[in-house]
C-alpha cells in the first residue's frame, strides 16, 4: 500500500461532499467493512475506506484524482455494510460528480461509455446498445471491444440494429438541455 | 373507475438485449392475471450513466415516466430490471430531498401531482400473488432441476429504499423456483457483483466476478443460473465465452430469467418465453427436464411447497 503524503486539509470539500451525499463522513472509523466487501477494489488505487479517510481529511485532489471514484460499479456492498449507516456508494458517486465538475480525466474508458450511453439517450429518449458500443468504440479508440461476441449475439435476432426513437424524443433532449444550462450557470 | 392495472416499464434492455425476459415477464403476468399497462412512450431511466454525472440529471430522466404514467391515471408502477427499478426508486425520493428535488424539477420542466410506488416484478409476483397461487398454476413442475437464484446487487439493497426482502440473502426467487419445483442449491454469492458494465470499459472486471459466480455455481453442481437482471444475465451468458477463455474453464451452464422457468411451469409455450434468445444452449438441461416429464404430474405436492 502507498502512502501518500497528507496535504493542508480543505474543509470546505469536506462540507460540499457530506451537503451533495446527504452523508456524515465523519462517522467513518476505519473499520475497513467497505472495503474487504467491495467487488471492484482490484481495479482501485485507492481502497475505499481510505477514501472515506482522505474525504474527511479534507484531500480534495488526492480524491477526485483518483482511478477509484470511477471503477466504483455502485453496487451498494460498502453502503450496506458499514456499521455505521453511512451510504458509502453516494460518497462515491458525489466524489464522482465533483470529479467531473473540476475537470479531471479520470478513468477514460469509463467516460467514454458512459458518454456515449447517455448521448443515444439524449438523441433516441432510450438507451440502444449498439450505438452506445459503437460511441464507446470511437471515443476509447478500442474499435476491436467485444468483436469476439457479435457472432455469438446476432444469430438470436435480439439487438436492434436501429434504435427505438420514442415520440416525445425532444423532452428527452430538453432535459439535457437544462441540465448542460445549469451545468453552464455554475448550479 | 380506478384502473386497476400496474404501470409497466420494459426498460431499455428488453426491447434488445433481454427480449427474453421482457416477453416471459408479460406472458407468466397474463397467467397469473397480472394487469400491466405499458407506459406510453416511456424513456430510459438513465441507468448507472446518468447517476454517476449528476443526481439531478438522473433523477429528472427516470421522473419523466411517472409523468406518463400519471396521464394515463395509473400511479403503482412495476419493471423487471433492477437497474430501473433502483433509478425509479431513487428518484421519488430525490424529488423530495431539500437539494436535488428542486433543481431534478427544474431540469425535468414540471412537478409530479400524485404519490407513486414502483416495485420489481419479482417482487409483485412473490407478494401480490404469493407461493401458494404460484404452486397452484405448475402444471409441468421443474422436478430434478438444480439452479443457483442469483439476484445481483441492486434487486434488494440498500434494505431502506428497497424495501423487499433481505439484502444479504434474498429468498424469495428461491422460493419461486421451489413453488415450481425446483431444487434450490444454497448459493452463497448471491448479491455479489457480476461486475456489471464495467464489462465494457474494464473487461476483466467481468472476466474475475462474473468468473468467480460461475465458478462457485459449477462447484455447487448448478444445472442452471436463475436471474432476475438483465446486465447479470447478459454477464452470467453471453460473456461466458469471455470468462472461460480467460479463466481457461469450459463452463456451459445456461442462466435463465425466473420469469423464463416460471412460464416453462406454467406450460406457457416456448414461443413466449424466449429460450432461443439464450447464449448458453439450454437445450440439453430443457431436454433432461422434459424426459423426466412422463412421471411428474401427480408427484408434485402444491400444499407441501406453499407451507
Amino acid at each position: 500500500m502507498d502512502i501518500v503524503n497528507l496535504g493542508k486539509p480543505d474543509r470546505e470539500f469536506t462540507r460540499r461532499v457530506e451537503k451533495e451525499s446527504g452523508q456524515t463522513v465523519s462517522k467513518c472509523y476505519q473499520c475497513g467493512n467497505c472495503t474487504a466487501g467491495c467487488p471492484m477494489g482490484f481495479a482501485y488505487d485507492f481502497q475505499v475506506n481510505r477514501i472515506m479517510r482522505m474525504v474527511q481529511a479534507g484531500q480534495k485532489d488526492l480524491v477526485l484524482s483518483s482511478k477509484a471514484v470511477w471503477y466504483c460499479a455502485t453496487c451498494e456492498s460498502c453502503t450496506v455494510r458499514c456499521p455505521n449507516n453511512i451510504d458509502v456508494a453516494t460518497v462515491m458517486d458525489v466524489c464522482r460528480h465533483m470529479a467531473r465538475r473540476e475537470k479531471k480525466i479520470g478513468v477514460w474508458g469509463v467516460r467514454a461509455f458512459t458518454a456515449s450511453f447517455l448521448e443515444t439517450v439524449k438523441r433516441f429518449g432510450r438507451s440502444w446498445e449498439m450505438g452506445a458500443m459503437g460511441g464507446f468504440m470511437a471515443f476509447a479508440l478500442k474499435p476491436f471491444t467485444d468483436l469476439d461476441l457479435v457472432p455469438k449475439v446476432l444469430p438470436k435476432n435480439k439487438l436492434p440494429l436501429v434504435p427505438h426513437t420514442i415520440k416525445a424524443r425532444k423532452e428527452v433532449a430538453d432535459i439535457f438541455k437544462r441540465y448542460n444550462e445549469g451545468k453552464r450557470n455554475g448550479k | 373507475m380506478a384502473n386497476n392495472s400496474l404501470a409497466y416499464y420494459p426498460g431499455c434492455s428488453g426491447q434488445g438485449t433481454s427480449k427474453e425476459y421482457d416477453m416471459s415477464t408479460r406472458a407468466v403476468c397474463h397467467a397469473l392475471d397480472v394487469k400491466l399497462q405499458d407506459i406510453e412512450d416511456w424513456s430510459c431511466c438513465g441507468s448507472t450513466p446518468a447517476h454517476t454525472v449528476d443526481h439531478g440529471l438522473s433523477t429528472a430522466l427516470s421522473a419523466r415516466n411517472f409523468v406518463q404514467a400519471e396521464e394515463q391515471g395509473l400511479a403503482d408502477v412495476t419493471t423487471p430490471c433492477p437497474s430501473c427499478l433502483k433509478n425509479l426508486k431513487v428518484a421519488l425520493h430525490r424529488l423530495k430531498d431539500k437539494n436535488v428535488g428542486p433543481e431534478a424539477e427544474r431540469i425535468l420542466g414540471r412537478s409530479l401531482t400524485q404519490e407513486h410506488s414502483v416495485r420489481s416484478i419479482l417482487q409483485v409476483i412473490y407478494e401480490d400473488i404469493g407461493l401458494k397461487k404460484i404452486a397452484a398454476k405448475v402444471v409441468q413442475p421443474l422436478t430434478g432441476l438444480k439452479v443457483v437464484p442469483y439476484y445481483g446487487c441492486l434487486m434488494t439493497r440498500p434494505h431502506d429504499l428497497m424495501e423487499f426482502d433481505d439484502e444479504e440473502n434474498p429468498v424469495s426467487m428461491d422460493k419461486i423456483m421451489e413453488a415450481a419445483g425446483a431444487t434450490i442449491l444454497p448459493f452463497p454469492l448471491k448479491v455479489e457483483c457480476c461486475g456489471a458494465s464495467m464489462g465494457i470499459p474494464r473487461n476483466d472486471a467481468v472476466t474475475r466476478l462474473t468468473g468467480r459466480l460461475l465458478g462457485v455455481a459449477a462447484s455447487l453442481g448448478a444445472e442452471a443460473i436463475v436471474v432476475a437482471c438483465p446486465l447479470c444475465q447478459m454477464n452470467l451468458d453471453l460473456r461466458q465465452s469471455q470468462v472461460n477463455r480467460y479463466n481457461k474453464t469450459n463452463y456451459k451452464i445456461p442462466v435463465f430469467y425466473f420469469t423464463q422457468l416460471l412460464g416453462l411451469a406454467f406450460g406457457i409455450q416456448d414461443t413466449h418465453l424466449g429460450f432461443d434468445k439464450l447464449v448458453v444452449d439450454p437445450k440439453p438441461v430443457l431436454s433432461k427436464l422434459m424426459a423426466n416429464k412422463s412421471v411428474l404430474p401427480g408427484t408434485f405436492d402444491n400444499a407441501e411447497v406453499a407451507a
